[in-house]
């Protein structure tokens, strides 16, 4: 029964990261994926310094093998970063198009020019868009 | 004239074999059509351009529904403008269709009309596209609060004030139901935008179809609606 701690702290924390990040407000997303690689080189350093401490921890969460917890970690990491990289680039993606739309916009002719309105002199019969 | 305050927005990609005539047939009956030309490689904006259309041309390639929106965009700069028609490039869309639509917004009571290829049976779609289509209208449903037959129909009449606030970010094909769901959540004095739909009928043309939706495009449809 053991697992069952292991497999609802992964559970939730996947939901958390893709919450966290989905929903998150930028300062305080960027703050927490800060803190977290501060906390991943942390455990870098310590697992370096004491090769055997993951399986120690794996054996107490019920896993087993240390390799496999550094596995799921990795697994949740990835899909976090999958998660922002792709929020990034929606964003990124939105403000793009509106400078390629405002670009066109200001190379387009006038409204005014090609449809003069009644309440400006009569109408040319041709639209001339001599744009160049 | 008579249809002096509408303009036909047209996102063009790659259509230089029918555009040149979608737009003349068009022009015999609206003198003002925009065509957002989207990064066409081909002749497309040239033929646009001939045939009377004005054109803007977006810089590089940027997506269908970010066309759209460069076009409404253009026809909010004509302070003349009352009604938008979106509408496709390729030729399936009958200008009767858009003459009745016109009709119905002109009545007064709704700001939006959208055509449905499902009030009638003229249009001849597979048995696998209805289905499709289908379930993306349920989809669409659900997720916006309205009710309507058919979410994916290229042919639309917006009335200005809905123009104004439109938005459309989604610049794949995703932007159908992010149309209907920012009209769907829209208010005007606290109340829902009236909207009604209109039959249409579109012509499966053997290009339109070689250029058409597939079924993979449903699943990215679905997944950009998603993780938008």
């Amino acid at each position: 029964m053991k697992q069952l701690g292991i497999q609802a702290l992964l559970i939730i924390g996947t939901l958390a990261i893709s919450w966290r990040l989905l929903a998150g407000s930028g300062q305080r997303t960027q703050a927490l994926r800060r803190i977290g690689l501060l906390v991943l080189a942390g455990f870098a350093i310590w697992s370096i310094l004491d090769p055997g401490i993951w399986n120690r921890i794996a054996t107490r969460v019920g896993i087993g093998r240390g390799a496999d917890l550094i596995l799921y970690g990795l697994v949740l990491a990835f899909f976090g970063f999958v998660v922002t990289t792709f929020r990034r680039f929606r964003q990124m993606e939105v403000r793009y198009t509106r400078l390629a739309r405002r670009i066109a916009l200001d190379e387009a002719p006038r409204v005014s020019d090609l449809f003069p309105s009644a309440a400006h002199a009569p109408a040319p019969d041709s639209k001339g868009t001599d744009a160049d | 004239m008579q249809a002096n305050d509408v303009w036909l927005v047209v996102p063009l990609y790659n259509e230089a074999k029918v555009i040149g005539d979608v737009v003349r047939t068009a022009r015999t009956r609206f003198p003002k059509i925009v065509c957002v030309d989207d990064g066409s490689t081909d002749q497309s904006a040239g033929r646009a351009d001939e045939a009377g259309a004005v054109v803007v041309r977006h810089p590089v390639n940027l997506g269908q529904g970010a066309a759209l929106q460069t076009g409404l965009a253009y026809a909010l700069t004509d302070p003349d403008m009352r009604y938008c028609v979106t509408y496709d490039a390729d030729g399936q869309h009958q200008l009767a269709d858009v003459e009745a639509m016109l009709a119905r917004i002109r009545q007064g009571d709704v700001r939006v009309v959208f055509g449905s290829r499902f009030l009638d049976d003229r249009t001849d779609a597979s048995l696998l596209k209805r289905l499709i289509l289908r379930v993306a209208v349920a989809y669409t449903n659900l997720t916006t609060g309205t009710r309507l037959t058919d979410a994916h129909n290229g042919l639309r009449v917006l009335e200005r004030s809905v123009v104004e606030r439109l938005d459309i970010t989604q610049n794949r094909m995703a932007h159908a139901s992010e149309i209907v769901a920012q009209i769907g959540a829209m208010r005007f004095d606290g109340k829902q935008v009236a909207y009604a739909e209109a039959p249409v009928h579109i012509l499966y043309t053997d290009y339109s179809k070689a250029k058409g939706q597939s079924l993979w495009n449903a699943v990215n449809i679905l997944a950009e609606l998603i993780w938008r």
